[in-house]
Formats: C-alpha cells, structure tokens, sequence
C-alpha cells in the first residue's frame, strides 16, 4: 500500500529526483523535474497531514528494521505541520525559480542549482521526518552543505565568502550537534528519539547528559542564527540568488527551531531543560536582545535583503522567546510563528526579488520611486511589510497576540510589552523601504517595468497566504495549539 | 432589506467608492461623480440604520473569526451611531469642497486622493460600528494606514517628514500601548466584547483597572492626548480636505470616541468612577486642553493654529469619558458633533483662503474680510460654536461638560472649561474680527471680492449652517447622546 509508506516518500522523491536532474543537464529540464518532485513532496505532506489528524502519529521502520537497529521514523503533529511548510514553500518558489534562477545563475549551472535544491529540500523534509538523532545529523548535513552550494552560486562575488562563512559556522554547528548526539548514544546505548526520551530521566544527574543538552542547544543555536550566533545569516541571505533566500528565510531557520523544540521537549523533556537547567533564564534574554540588537542593525541597512535578513534574526527572537515561556501558549505562540513568519518573509523576499530581475539591485537607492514602475511588487513589499510589523488582518498580528498574550499569562507584562516595542521597531526598517519606493523620485533614466507574471504570481499567493491564514486561522493556530499540547505532555 | 444588510453597505459603499475612482481614474468628472455618489449613498445608508435602530431593530453582522472568541463583528449603539452620521454627512460636504479645492489647487494624483480617502471613511463606519475591541482595533489601524497616503500626498521633504511623525506616534501608541492594553483586557476578562456596564471581572484589581485605563487613553494616540499629540499638527502638511474631514471630523474622532466607547462599554462608568487610581488622567487631560490652546495663541500659521485647537478640544471629549458622570458621557458625545460642525468648517475656511488669496499665515489676513466676506462670515459663526457660546451648538456641549464636571465634584475642571473658553476666544475671535475690520496690510493692492470656487463656498455655508442649527434643534443629538448612558 502506497499511503503506507508516505513517511519514506515524503523525503525519497526529493531526494531521488535531485540526481536526476544533474543527468537532464538542461535547466528548463531540470526544473520540470524538480517542479514535479516538489509538487509530489506538497501532496505527500498534505496526505500526511490528514493522516495524522485522523490517527494520530505515525511510527514507520526504514526498511522493515524495528527500531532499535534500525531507523524509525516518526510523523507527529508537529512533524507534518513542518513538513507542510517545508514542501509548500518548495513548491511555490519553484515556478518563481524558473525566471529568476535563470536570470541569476549561470546557464551550464542551472541543473546544480536544481540539484542542490532539492538535497536541501530534502534534507529539511528529512530531519523533520526523522525520529533518529543520529539520522537527524546526516539530514542536517545534507541540506547544509547543498545550501552552502545555493548560497555560493549568487551572481554577486561576495556570495561566495558568504558561503565560506556560514560553512565554517555550519560546520561547527553541525559537530556540536554531533558531539551531543555521540554523549546521548554513550550514556543510554540508543539514537532513537523515543527510546532516548524514556532512558534520559534516570539519567538527568549525570554530567554527561547536562553537557550533552549543552552541546546540542548550542549546536542548534548557530544553525538557528539565534543571537549572538547569527551572524552568518545576514551575508548568506543577501548575497544568495533571490530565490535562494525565500528558501533559506522560509525554511531552514524554521527546521532549526523545529529541531530544537524536538530536543528539548520530546528527547529530554521541559521537565529537565527548563525546571532543573533553568534554560529559559538562558534562552528568554538572549531572545529579547535578539528582537532588539537585529531590529536595530536593520534600521541602518540600505541593502534591503540585508535588513529583511537582520529582521530574521529578530524574528527568530521571537519564536525562542515563545519556546523559553514554556506554556502551552507560549509553544502555540512559537509554534505559530514558525509558518507565520515563513510567509512574511516568503513574500518579502519574492517580491525583493523581483525588484533584483528589474533593477538588478536592492538597496535602496536603487529602490527609489520604483512603486510607480513596478506598482504590484511595491504593493506586496508594503503588505509584506505590514504582516511583518503586526498590523490586523496580517499572520504577523496572529502571531503577536498569542505571543503576548502568552507573556502576559505568565505576568511578564514587562516582556509584553517588549515584544510590542520591537514590532516597532519592524515598523521604522519597513518604511524605509516603502519611503524610498514611493516618495523619493526616481532616477531620471530608469526604463525599469513591472516584474513578469511568473514572479509576481507566486509573490501574490504568499502575500494571499499572509492575510488568509490573518483572518482564518483554524489551521495554523488550531494545528499549533494541539502540538504545543502534544509537546508539553511530553508524548515524543 | 433587512437591517443587518444595511450594516454591511456602511462598509462596502465607501469600498465600492474606492474602486469605481480607482476605475473612472482617467476620467476627473465621472470619479468625482463616484466620490459624491458613494457619500451620498452612504449617509443614506447610516441614516436608515439610524432609523431602523429607533425603531427597535437589531443589527448584527459577523465578518469573520480570526481567533477563536475574537470574531470580527459590526453591531449598532447609539454613540457609534453618531459618530457614523456625523462623519458620513460630512464626507457628503468635504467632496462637494474638495472638487473645487483639488481642481483650484492644481494638486496632483487625485485619483489616489479621492480612493484613499473612501477608504478612509470605510475604516471610520466600521470603527463606529465595531460590536468588540476587536474589530474596533483592526479598523483604526486600518484608518492610520488608510490616511497616511493622504497625509504625504505633496510627495515633498516636509510631507515625507511629517507623514514619519504621523505614522511614528499612531502606529507607535496603538502597538505599543493600545495592543497591549486590549490583549490584557482580553487576558483578564476573556471577552472584549462591548457591553453595557464593562467588561471586566468585579474582582479585578482596581490598580490594573487604572493601569489598563490609561493604556487605552494613551495607547489610542489619534485622541491626541498629551504628550502623544504631535502627529496632528505634523498631519497638516495633508491638502486640506483631508485636514478638514478626516483630521478635525473623522481620525480623531475615531479617537475621542474609541475612548468614550471603552469608557461605556469595556470599563463602565460606574466602575471607573470608583477607581481612584485615574484621577491623575484629569490632570493630564486638563493640561492638554490648557496647553493646547496655549499653543494655538503662538502659532501664526492658520492651519497649525487649528490643529492645536484641535488638540484642546479634543481633550474635552477626553475629559467628559475619565469624568465618567452620565452627563459628562452624554456632553463628551454630543462634542463630538458640535466640534466636528464647527472645526470642519475653519478649515474648509483655511482652504478657501489659501486657493482664492493664497494665504496661509493669520498675519496676512487683515482686511480679508472685504475680498471674501462670505468665508470669513461662516469663520465667524464656526468660531462662536468652538468656543462656545450662542447661537452655535458649541455652547450645549460644553455646557453638559461643566455640569458633568460639577456633578463629579470637579470644581477645578469647571474653571478648567471656563479657562480654555477666554483662550479660545483670544486665539480666534481676533481673525475674523481683524478680517473685517483692519485695513488691509499696506502696500497690497486694493482687491474687489474675490471668493474660492463656488463648491467650496457651497460646502463652507453648509457647515457653518449646521453649526447654527445644531443650536436651535439640539434635542435629537441630546437624546442620542443620553441614550448612550441610560441605556
């Protein structure tokens, strides 16, 4: 039975058709394949979504090995609730890539590019999937370095010592990762998730194991870009393809804190991490300064890719700040902004990347006057801009509600009131870039025209994404709620 | 059709308005026949609502529910009631004007001008109608975001600059004080529907009480109270129709009246007047209406000088929600009528001036009175109403506010009211009376009547009208505005 075997076809099929591509050596082939693949992928997760709301998580053996020998792995909630996001995102910026990879990569390079899309897309599906810590490890790997190749592949030199880098940043993410996971095999003799979660509780005194929770929240940390060790992020973005960076803003920091939430509540428990370690005294300031410290840097950046990613930072301090409330609400609140912020700054970085087919660059001089030129990309940057800030009817004020309503639960008004104060700052870097679009004037010679509707529409769709899911929110907030339920009840 | 409907077109006619000029945007006469259509069409529209309301019926439309608990839902009272008719008549007037205006004034991208301002007025009707804080909450957003385009419409440094002070202080208030305040209330009492007698659990801390008070009065920045009122005077860089109808008539009185709805109907009257911890918001409040005409008296720029007018006044429908006595509320509401008439029609005035003799400051307008006695007839008129004295409606607000004020036992704020009336007096009275009787300044050359275009003149003696005839029939808004209190 096919619907059996989902969980292995949610990761295979990307992962399969990326070689694929390297043998179609043609980029118009090799995006077919890959806009198939991805659209395989997004039926897959929705299946997989559906299944589990009707019963409950899935649990499936790589290969028919039973567990402890071989690889489970394991579709919960939240698991196809990231899943989703993941594929959606894939499969929406693929008919975007068609015109702008092409633009912004060379043409002999075009079925790598198609390839590593893919691997990263994969191994995002795949450690998201995965209820192996050391099978998490090598997905993590795989979509690492197929993104340092996405990344290096920008038109702009200086994409390539952005891709150094986050390489060596990455890189020792991945072994703190790594040394975590080899100190949790040492002391319970397991590597699957479920199994790690029962044997860790006699185990909690040990130093080992506290090291080992160190090493892990660290590593995930720098692959998060959580303040202060973003700061890969803001290069890697800029200097990307556009399309590259609505993959990397939508996805991978969101696959990070997925993982970090797995870690923490599932392998080890809140129990342990926040009652005993007390990380939330760790994680909770380091998330306000990276709300501030980032929404501060961005007001100063004229490079408008670099300030949308400077905000990513900022973003992120959010989520981190709903997971170290450690409250239901506060998960939902994370929870929910994880696939919140994926449309923000889906959108953002779509429509940036139009202005980068029409204008060739996107600071903001170059940005100056151009609404009335290209007045449907202007219209998405400013929608774009206002879910980002917060305002009714955007996923941004979804998010920020439960956020602050999460805070003031606790009775950290003052933390409410802080996460309102930065959206204002979000407000001050946003229009920057709406000023410079629509009320400076535009250089004398510009010949720039609307972005073609290959780019805008899939713009579009995110930007309808954003003020949809602002005003129904029984999917997102609902899926959320429940996970966050599942997550504190400690069921891996 | 059923009432409920009717609420619904409340919303869509200024929408439908704002397409059909985005539309016709190549066509100036038929855009700006859809700008008169749409207002005509939407006071209609408010006045059978009001009509189906006296009679008893019960309207409610639900939009949507973003959140579960939180739906997006238009209901009808009384005071949002008012609010509607008075800025959906007024939009009738302020298109007649702005045709004139706009054309006269040679202003660019009208188009954009007339679509943002319909939607501005959608914004207002559901600010008016809102059934929760809610929905209040996304349409006064949707307000700022709707005016900021108005507000920069020059296109110049100085618009740019003060559309920055515009959208820095509402946006700012609103996230950061007004959000919280809400998702608090929301917190504490698990609703934010608006329901006569208050919201909030009885057992609630009064502390909170006054802290979540004065959230609302400072997070909702367009009331303008001090020290959040800089936007208003930053505002007025906008072409002015739009500082006649939306920053005299329709934004900020979007913002008195969202206090006064949250004093009524999250609070309750009863309640807040048994929290001690506000009485420090009189203070503030009566600084602002003293240091705002303060202000006023140094400003030589008419415009600026209307702004900061405007500030104080608004600080009495401020003053008339924290007093929180019945007649108090019923005056504050009926201000909110009586200000409008009379403040829409000095800007109408300011306009008028600065089209037909291209003046701007007070200083150059002695003498004016001879080229444009009709003009500065109805400044007259509008003056007398905001001061408040007869025979202009200006006087019956003001005068249920100092009886409010006495039944609170606020003797000072009695003297407070008195104050602010001498200073009012001697920053306007002494315009048009140097109008008509100074010589005009030397050196200019003697002019025959020379007035704005005729639908401008048409809108100023509309306006200046209905300030006078809101002295003589003030019963209808009284009882309106009493309803509110006695339910």
């Amino acid at each position: 039975m096919i619907a059996d075997q989902l969980p292995i076809l949610q990761v295979v099929i990307p992962l399969l058709a990326a070689p694929l591509c390297l043998l179609a050596r043609d980029g118009r082939l090799a995006w077919a394949l890959s806009q198939a693949a991805a659209l395989a992928a997004l039926a897959v997760s929705v299946a997989l979504l559906l299944t589990v709301q009707a019963d409950g998580p899935i649990s499936y053996a790589i290969g028919g090995w039973a567990a402890p020998y071989g690889i489970e792995y394991r579709i919960d909630l939240l698991a196809a609730y990231v899943l989703l996001l993941i594929s959606f995102i894939g499969a929406v910026a693929l008919p975007y890539a068609a015109r702008s990879a092409a633009a912004e990569v060379d043409a002999p390079r075009l079925p790598f590019f198609y390839s590593a899309w893919l691997l990263c897309v994969a191994g995002l599906l795949g450690i998201t999937a995965t209820g192996d810590a050391f099978n998490l490890f090598v997905f993590l790997e795989i979509s690492s370095l197929s993104t340092y190749i996405l990344v290096g592949l920008g038109r702009d030199r200086r994409a390539l010592t952005a891709a150094y880098q986050y390489l060596i940043m990455g890189t020792i993410g991945a072994t703190f990762i790594l040394i975590g996971v080899g100190l949790l095999y040492m002391m319970t003799g397991t590597l699957n998730m479920a199994d790690l979660a029962e044997r860790l509780p006699a185990l909690t005194g040990t130093r080992t194991v506290r090291a080992a929770l160190a090493f892990l929240c660290v590593g995930i940390s720098l692959k998060l870009a959580l303040f202060p060790l973003h700061l890969w992020l803001p290069n890697a973005y800029a200097y990307a393809p556009s399309v590259v960076s609505v993959l990397l803003a939508a996805t991978a920091t969101k696959v990070a804190a997925y993982v970090l939430l797995r870690f923490v509540f599932t392998v080890f428990g809140a129990e342990f991490v926040f009652g005993a370690m007390r990380f939330d005294t760790v994680l909770l300031p380091l998330a306000l300064v990276a709300v501030f410290s980032a929404s501060a840097t961005a007001i100063f950046q004229d490079n408008v890719k670099r300030l949308f990613a400077y905000s990513s930072v900022a973003q992120i301090g959010y989520v981190v700040l709903g997971i170290s409330l450690a409250t239901p609400l506060g998960l939902t609140a994370a929870i929910l902004h994880l696939f919140n912020h994926a449309l923000m700054k889906g959108a953002l970085f779509m429509a940036l990347g139009c202005v980068a087919y029409r204008a060739g660059a996107v600071n903001l001089d170059a940005m100056a006057g151009l609404a009335k030129r290209m007045p449907w990309t202007f219209a998405a940057i400013v929608a774009g801009g206002l879910s980002l800030v917060g305002v009714p009817l955007t996923v941004g004020f979804i998010s920020k509600w439960y956020l602050v309503q999460a805070a003031l639960e606790d009775g950290m008004w003052w933390v409410a009131a802080l996460v309102l104060a930065g959206s204002l700052l979000a407000v001050i870097y946003v229009w920057r870039v709406v000023e410079a679009g629509y009320l400076r004037a535009p250089a004398a010679d510009t010949v720039v025209r609307e972005a073609p509707l290959s780019l805008i529409a899939p713009t579009w769709i995110l930007v309808a994404a954003n003020v949809y899911f602002g005003v129904n929110t029984d999917l997102t907030a609902g899926l959320a709620g429940r996970a966050a339920a599942l997550l504190m009840g400690g069921v891996p | 059709m059923t009432p409920s409907a009717l609420l619904w077109l409340t919303l869509l006619i200024p929408l439908a308005g704002a397409l059909a000029v985005v539309l016709l945007g190549r066509h100036p006469n038929a855009r700006e026949s859809a700008t008169l259509a749409a207002a005509t069409a939407l006071f209609v529209a408010v006045a059978a609502v009001y009509r189906a309301f006296d009679a008893g019926a019960v309207m409610t439309v639900s939009i949507a529910e973003p959140m579960p608990g939180l739906p997006l839902a238009l209901s009808v009272e009384p005071l949002g009631l008012l609010f509607a008719l008075v800025a959906s008549f007024l939009w009738i007037v302020t298109s007649i004007y702005a045709i004139g205006y706009m054309r006269a004034h040679h202003e660019e991208n009208q188009t954009r001008f007339y679509a943002a301002f319909a939607v501005s007025l959608a914004s207002a009707m559901g600010v008016a109608f809102a059934a929760n804080m809610f929905t209040l909450f996304i349409f006064y957003e949707a307000l700022t975001l709707a005016t900021y385009p108005l507000v920069t419409h020059a296109g110049t440094d100085e618009a740019r600059r003060g559309g920055r002070v515009y959208l820095g202080v509402l946006m700012g208030t609103s996230i950061g004080l007004l959000l919280l305040g809400i998702v608090w209330t929301w917190a504490v009492a698990g609703t934010l529907d608006f329901r006569a007698g208050g919201i909030l659990p009885a057992e609630l801390d009064p502390g909170l009480v006054a802290v979540l008070y004065a959230l609302y009065v400072f997070g909702i920045g367009k009331a303008a109270v001090m020290p959040f009122h800089r936007w208003l005077p930053a505002a007025m860089v906008a072409p002015t129709p739009v500082s006649a109808l939306l920053h005299a008539v329709a934004v900020v009185k979007a913002g008195v009246f969202t206090i006064l709805k949250v004093t009524v109907y999250l609070f309750g009257t009863e309640r807040l007047a048994a929290t001690p911890g506000i009485d420090w918001l009189l203070y503030v409040v009566a600084a602002t209406i003293l240091l705002g005409s303060l202000v006023a008296m140094t400003k030589d720029n008419l415009k600026a000088r209307l702004a900061y007018s405007t500030v104080s006044q608004l600080g009495y429908v401020v003053l008339g929600a924290v007093l929180a006595t019945k007649l108090a509320i019923a005056g504050a509401a009926v201000h909110i009528a009586m200000h409008a008439f009379g403040k829409i029609t000095l800007f109408f005035c300011a306009g008028a001036i600065l089209v037909a003799a291209h003046k701007t400051e007070i200083s150059q307008m002695r003498g004016l009175g001879r080229a444009m006695p009709i003009t500065m007839g109805a400044f007259l008129v509008a003056s007398l109403s905001i001061i408040g004295l007869p025979p202009a409606g200006g006087m019956w607000s003001k005068w249920m506010l100092a009886l409010g004020a006495l039944d609170a036992g606020h003797m000072a704020l009695v003297g407070v009211l008195m104050l602010s009336t001498l200073l009012n007096i001697a920053y306007l009275l002494p315009i048009p009376v140097r109008a008509f009787f100074s010589p005009p300044p030397a050196g200019s050359e003697p002019t025959g009547l020379r007035e704005a275009p005729a639908s401008c003149l048409a809108a100023i003696v509309i306006t200046a009208a209905g300030s006078v005839a809101l002295f003589f029939f003030v019963e209808p808004v009284r009882r309106l505005a009493l309803s509110i209190v006695n339910g």
